[in-house]
């Protein structure tokens, strides 16, 4: 009994420390952000949060920070759900019709098709990002909501997942369907797509948190302040100075800038882990 | 319900032909059973019957209506797989409306339809519920409602029943004869099990490589085997088939030992031709001495309750020894060493032509 004891005491100790680690910056960045910039640059910050958390998340959201050009966090917000959920969604759609076009239909060069879409994912970002940035200048894409997510729509990564999963479903099933006079529209909205639900949703949360961190391609495709996602309005805010960087609505715009992705992450966690452990069959 | 008519249907990928030329009428509301060992051809030929694969040349007609270029939907036909194939997100019901709600029915016909066919399988406890919470039989049972509600013009079954434990699938067997009489469907039904062929059918197609075999009723392909591929095919255990020489008028025939038989009522060949000769285990009765036309040196005894069988070897050139099977009833007393004066039944010996296989009457 003792022994038992001892290593659950073990056991939740060793957790809780793991939690801590994980967790305790986090925590930090909230206090920060309810504290006023004085109190901040003046050590130690202190580890309980302060009476500043209305004022501060206001001026954030609606009072449209200085440094980054007077555009407001709930702006920048919008830009980067926008951006988030186009590109989660894009890519789920393009990539499960490109798998389903490759396992279940026979047409000329599909297995071309297939290793071209195989090889994009051996080229870094670094190579493809002047040629497409250069498509989007000439396609007047600059500072659009369209340049932000076009390029980064296509996936080859979902379109090997789906393909995998695709190639899981018994010919019988596909064949059963024929029988029953489902054509292709049929059998993909009445059996695929329900049956990929549970891979749709977990690959949604992996792309739509991926959308939302996109740094690099924002920064080179948005040259107005009103177009900027929030991780780049982060970048923004913080300059080389400490004292010209309100550290108190950076920490603010951090807290904001992680909730969007927890709230998906959280919303959709069963589905999610589903997603990665089973195939449903 | 239609006929089916399969006129010189052949197969090929590429170069190699796999399904040599099949020809054969099936009747209005026929059970035809294919049967045949595995890599034969039998389900290449149900699936061009339905429409999954193409047919390389021949035609193939469903109620007087060439298919050949017809999609499956179109050929008013129902499958039941090995695999069930039941869309594992649907409901029992939802599986079996799944056809009907494409083919735009009323909601009111289907709802009719499920039901009448639920019933028919005692399937209506289930309707709500997904095929992963139903057992092997039931899920068969599930399978063979989403054919029966079309009402098509026939049924083709791809080995429904392999993946069933041996109890419940006597059981489904039995089944499947009942719900095929009583809606009187034309079904073309493929399986390895020659037990299962010869239950079920009203005719029975034999293929081996590709080619069908024999095609007649069950009862005919056991007492005349057409060639000798179907002799060694159907029957438990194995005719057994025995090279053999026809000896001089009179004389009967030579086995690779030198002893001559003399099957009566048997029409023996010309002199000097190579034959096998085919005799069941359960056609080799113990006589005496006398009367015998084999002596069987037992080897092994087998006793399975109500059978025995009894296993022994003829002597043949080089040590080539060519095995002989007899059946008894399981109460006889054999044992290993005896030996068994056997006599075949009259009209039981089975001739077969050692080169081309084929039976000689």
């Amino acid at each position: 009994m003792t022994s038992s004891i001892t290593s659950r005491i073990v056991a939740h100790a060793l957790l809780i420390v793991g939690i801590v680690i994980v967790a305790f910056p986090i925590y930090y960045v909230f206090v920060a952000s309810t504290h006023s910039l004085r109190e901040i640059l003046t050590p130690p910050l202190p580890l309980i949060p302060g009476t500043q958390f209305l004022h501060n998340y206001y001026e954030a959201i609606f009072g449209g920070v200085q440094k980054i050009g007077g555009v407001s966090a709930a702006r920048l917000l919008y830009n980067t759900t926008v951006v988030g959920l186009c590109v989660a969604v894009g890519k789920i759609a393009i990539s499960i019709l490109s798998a389903y076009a490759i396992v279940f239909f026979r047409f000329p060069l599909r297995m071309t098709f297939f290793w071209i879409i195989f090889i994009t994912l051996m080229l870094p970002v670094e190579v493809r990002i002047l040629p497409t940035y250069k498509v989007m200048v000439e396609l007047h894409l600059i500072d659009t909501f369209g340049g932000l997510i076009l390029p980064l729509i296509a996936s080859a990564t979902a379109t090997l997942l789906f393909r995998q999963f695709f190639m899981t479903i018994p010919a019988e099933l596909v064949e059963a369907a024929r029988v029953d006079g489902a054509g292709p529209w049929r059998f993909f909205f009445d059996i695929l797509l329900p049956l990929s639900k549970t891979n749709i949703a977990a690959l949604f949360v992996i792309l739509f948190i991926y959308g939302w961190t996109q740094y690099l391609w924002p920064l080179l495709v948005t040259n107005s302040n009103d177009m900027n996602t929030i991780i780049i309005g982060l970048k923004k805010m913080i300059s080389f100075a400490d004292a010209d960087t309100q550290w108190h609505l950076v920490m603010v715009t951090c807290i904001l800038a992680i909730l969007p992705p927890i709230v998906v992450v959280v919303l959709m966690q069963r589905w999610f882990v589903k997603g990665l452990v089973e195939s449903e069959k | 319900m239609a006929t089916i008519a399969l006129n010189d249907v052949k197969k090929s990928y590429g170069r190699t032909e796999v399904i040599h030329g099949v020809t054969v009428d099936i009747d209005d509301g026929a059970f035809i059973v294919i049967v045949g060992p595995s890599g034969c051809g039998k389900s290449t030929l149900l699936r061009m019957v339905a429409g999954l694969e193409a047919i390389t040349s021949g035609t193939i007609s469903i109620g007087g209506r060439v298919v050949n270029d017809l999609e499956p939907r179109e050929r008013d036909i129902a499958m039941v797989f090995q695999n069930y194939a039941l869309y594992p997100h649907m409901s029992v019901y939802d599986n079996m409306a799944y056809g009907l709600k494409i083919a735009k029915l009323s909601k009111q016909d289907i709802a009719e339809r499920v039901d009448k066919a639920a019933a028919m399988l005692e399937l209506k406890p289930y309707l709500d519920r997904k095929p992963r919470a139903l057992s092997g039989g039931q899920r068969q049972r599930v399978a063979m409602g989403r054919a029966l509600v079309r009402d098509p013009a026939a049924f083709l079954f791809d080995e429904p029943l392999s993946n069933l434990d041996a109890k419940l699938r006597v059981q489904m067997r039995l089944e499947i004869k009942q719900l095929q009489r009583s809606v009187g469907t034309t079904s073309l039904y493929v399986t390895h099990d020659q037990v299962e062929a010869m239950t079920l059918a009203d005719r029975l197609i034999v293929m081996n490589a590709g080619v069908a075999e024999q095609i007649d009723t069950p009862m005919n392909v056991y007492n005349r085997p057409a060639t000798i591929f179907v002799a060694g095919f159907i029957g438990s255990p194995a005719m057994n088939l025995l090279p053999a020489v026809a000896g001089r008028p009179g004389k009967g025939l030579q086995l690779t030992d030198g002893k001559m038989v003399k099957p009566r009522e048997t029409h023996f060949p010309d002199t000097g031709r190579e034959i096998y000769l085919g005799v069941r285990p359960e056609h080799l009765v113990p006589v005496k001495d006398l009367n015998a036309d084999i002596e069987l040196k037992v080897l092994a005894v087998e006793t399975l309750g109500a059978d025995t069988l009894a296993h022994g070897k003829i002597a043949g050139p080089d040590g080539l020894a060519s095995s002989l099977v007899a059946r008894m009833p399981g109460n006889a007393a054999v044992k290993v060493g005896d030996t068994l004066p056997l006599a075949i039944e009259p009209g039981m010996a089975h001739l077969f032509d050692r080169e081309s296989g084929r039976r000689i009457d």
